[in-house]
């Protein structure tokens, strides 16, 4: 009888692993222009939900802008914008939770991906999740007539019933891998933009890998002007949030 | 064990009431305590059938109809959305696992303690666990996005390689569940074999083979009692850690999770006894119940059983009331901003009712009734009052799991649940677990009678000098 490969689970993590990829946010640049939400949609074939699920809570969108005011009304004052969308935590707490290893990391691109054939919709992940990032299909909802052209074929459609969330445009990541290794070369910083990154006109977001010193988004990191959504929580978030320049 | 069988309480003090108010001092001949058990099984009025029929329509449709449709259609009929990802569904989980509990609590606690009250009512109690957990079960599987995969979370070899995840807390509560099922399953069998072995004697026809099949061609022979009563008391033992474990692992699910009101330690007994103070209540409701409307029930089931139950109930209910506190108290004085939000919510929320009802319901009803032995022994009363304590601790459920999730670390995201066909597929659970029960009360002798004819030789009336006292005998 064969030996199953039981797979194994990385329960500890270190404190200085960087991971690979990493995003910058700079909130001062962010004008809530929501093309990053409208991108995201178009290059993941996210469903449009309706007015009145979305009312409820069950729009799709892998990316949202936050906005808050301060004070009472009528004096009141916006706050900077903050998109947010999954963390891609190298310690996250949706991945331990799932029973049956949908929500896992992956170790090429040390990103965590949602394995939407293997995902039965407990939606314990999403509980778990302290960003309130995944999104449930609670329906299959239609795509009339012209829109389904507009699929992207490079992503999976999925089904009702079934978890989803931002994986940092992976599709995107492997074509610039691919291209790249096909011309004998290495990546070079920027090569690869997500769809958010590639719309946001104000360049308020920045992709790339924080594993290298050199790459702008690992400059930005360090620079000074970083935070990090929850970081109490110890879940190694890969974006960083730039505030007051 | 050490444990000597107890004699009733206070022998002296109720000695000039009437010794025949107890059931184990009313002894009958055995011939005519079988025909009472069969009477009360084979005689089927018309009622049974009405009423059997209408819990069947809604069976049909609320539960087995409104699933289909949900299952067709997407979760997106039920009420579920960001963030209340988890919704009624698995409050129905975590109440019919809590009735669940006290069947065997009643049943096995009572049997290893050796407490006497507790013969005439173990299998009614037992049958709610089965029952109650085929319920808990129905709602985990209608939680689920895609529940025609769910035997993904089966750790089954497979040609992909693929093996389900015994880090979540979810795979320790599919097996869990499953184990206290199976388990308490063979415990419901076991004391069931000496009273259908009786039943085949007394019948004729398709019964007949059924209990033939039933009794495992079981005659009384002293080797098959030794068998019996080793086996009973195996699983008697084995059951109670199980039964312990079964919601203390639920209440990882929750305490688990790194989410303000639900990281708590303390939610393990909490749940246990939450799980109990529902499950007791329900326990005596089911008895009043079938006291009133099955034929010669009256003889088994007395006064002093829902004394004995509401003693029981009243101390369930301190000690819930306890563990409430401590689990408040711990999570307010760590002082965490969002938990602080989350208790304020609670109280102070959309749904703060709830939070007040419940403790009026788990606490208040049952400490201002309970005390009182008039009151306890009184059936309409208890069953009331058991309602209510039912009630309580459904509210209690639905704060822990709807209300708590509507209030997360991501203020954008707050938004209210409000259920959708989830009301449906609720009365369609509450339906079926009835018409199990009803159907079981027709199929099985639902008093074990011959552990009431023990118990009835096992006590006697001895009198030294003047005094006339209440022995019990240990018969193992």
């Amino acid at each position: 009888m064969s030996k199953h490969k039981i797979p194994e689970y990385n329960t500890s993590w270190s404190e200085e692993e960087q991971g690979r990829w990493g995003m910058v946010i700079d909130q001062d640049l962010c004008t809530g222009c929501q093309a990053c939400v409208v991108a995201c949609a178009m290059e993941n074939n996210i469903s449009f939900v309706g007015e009145e699920d979305v009312v409820y809570g069950r729009a799709m969108h892998w990316i949202r802008v936050e906005r808050f005011w301060e004070g009472e009304y009528p004096e009141v004052k916006a706050t900077d914008f903050q998109p947010v969308m999954c963390q891609q935590c190298g310690s996250a707490p949706c991945e331990p939770v799932c029973p049956v290893f949908a929500s896992v990391h992956s170790q090429s691109e040390e990103l965590n991906l949602q394995v939407y054939n293997r995902c039965v919709g407990t939606r314990y992940c999403a509980n778990n999740c302290p960003y309130q990032v995944r999104v449930f299909n609670w329906r299959d909802w239609e795509r009339p007539e012209p829109l389904n052209n507009q699929l992207n074929p490079t992503v999976t459609v999925r089904q009702r019933g079934v978890m989803e969330k931002c994986t940092f445009c992976v599709q995107r990541i492997h074509e610039a891998e691919d291209s790249a290794q096909s011309e004998g070369r290495e990546l070079v910083d920027g090569e690869v933009q997500p769809a958010c990154v590639q719309a946001c006109p104000a360049d308020a977001i920045v992709f790339g890998r924080i594993d290298d010193p050199e790459s702008e988004v690992s400059k930005l990191t360090k620079g000074g002007r970083g935070v990090q959504l929850l970081e109490d929580l110890g879940t190694q978030p890969r974006v960083t949030y730039l505030k007051g320049g | 064990m050490a444990v000597s069988a107890k004699p009733l309480s206070h022998p002296q003090v109720e000695m000039h009431h009437d010794p025949r108010q107890y059931l184990m001092l009313d002894p009958r001949p055995r011939g005519e305590m079988n025909e009472m058990v069969m009477d009360s099984m084979l005689s089927i009025s018309w009622k049974f059938w009405v009423a059997a029929g209408i819990l069947g329509i809604i069976v049909l449709v609320c539960l087995f109809g409104a699933w289909g449709y949900m299952i067709f259609e997407g979760l997106g009929v039920a009420g579920t959305n960001r963030p209340a990802y988890w919704g009624i569904f698995l409050v129905n989980t975590v109440f019919w696992i809590g009735i669940s509990h006290a069947g065997t609590f009643v049943s096995a606690l009572l049997r290893v303690f050796k407490a006497e009250f507790r013969r005439p009512f173990t299998r009614a109690a037992e049958l709610m666990t089965t029952f109650g957990l085929v319920q808990a079960g129905l709602s985990i599987f209608m939680h689920m996005g895609r529940v025609w995969l769910s035997y993904w979370m089966f750790p089954y070899p497979n040609q992909r390689g693929l093996w389900p995840n015994f880090h979540s807390p979810l795979m320790w509560d599919f097996l869990a569940i499953n184990t206290y099922l199976l388990a308490s399953t063979m415990y419901l069998f076991l004391p069931l074999i000496p009273d259908v072995a009786m039943a085949r004697d007394r019948s004729t026809g398709w019964r007949k083979n059924l209990y033939r099949i039933l009794s495992l061609g079981f005659r009384g022979t002293e080797g098959e009692w030794t068998h019996l009563r080793h086996a009973m008391n195996i699983f008697a033992f084995a059951i109670l850690p199980v039964m312990f474990s079964v919601h203390t692992i639920v209440s990882w699910d929750f305490a688990v999770a790194t989410r303000p009101g639900w990281s708590s330690t303390i939610f393990g007994p909490y749940f246990v006894i939450g799980a109990l103070h529902s499950g007791i209540a329900a326990v005596a409701m089911v008895l009043i119940v079938i006291r009133a409307i099955m034929k010669n029930m009256k003889y088994f089931i007395r006064p002093e059983h829902f004394d004995a139950l509401g003693k029981l109930m009243l101390i369930v209910s301190m000690a819930w009331a306890y563990f409430f506190f401590n689990d408040y108290m711990v999570q307010w004085y760590g002082g965490d901003k969002w938990t602080d939000q989350l208790l304020h919510f609670h109280e102070a929320g959309l749904l703060g009712w709830m939070w007040l009802g419940m403790l009026i319901l788990n606490i208040a009803i049952p400490w201002l009734t309970l005390w009182n032995k008039k009151i306890r022994s009184n059936p309409w009363i208890l069953f009331i009052v058991g309602l209510l304590i039912n009630v309580g601790m459904w509210f209690e459920r639905y704060i822990i799991i709807p209300i708590s999730l509507t209030v997360n670390r991501m203020p954008f995201t707050w938004r209210e649940y409000v259920p959708g066909i989830e009301v449906l597929l609720t009365i369609g659970t509450f339906a079926f677990f009835i018409l199990l029960y009803m159907m079981a009360t027709k199929l099985i002798p639902i008093v074990p009678v011959w552990e009431v004819q023990e118990g009835q030789m096992a006590h006697s009336l001895r009198r030294f000098g003047r005094e006339t006292v209440i022995s019990v005998s240990e018969l193992e």
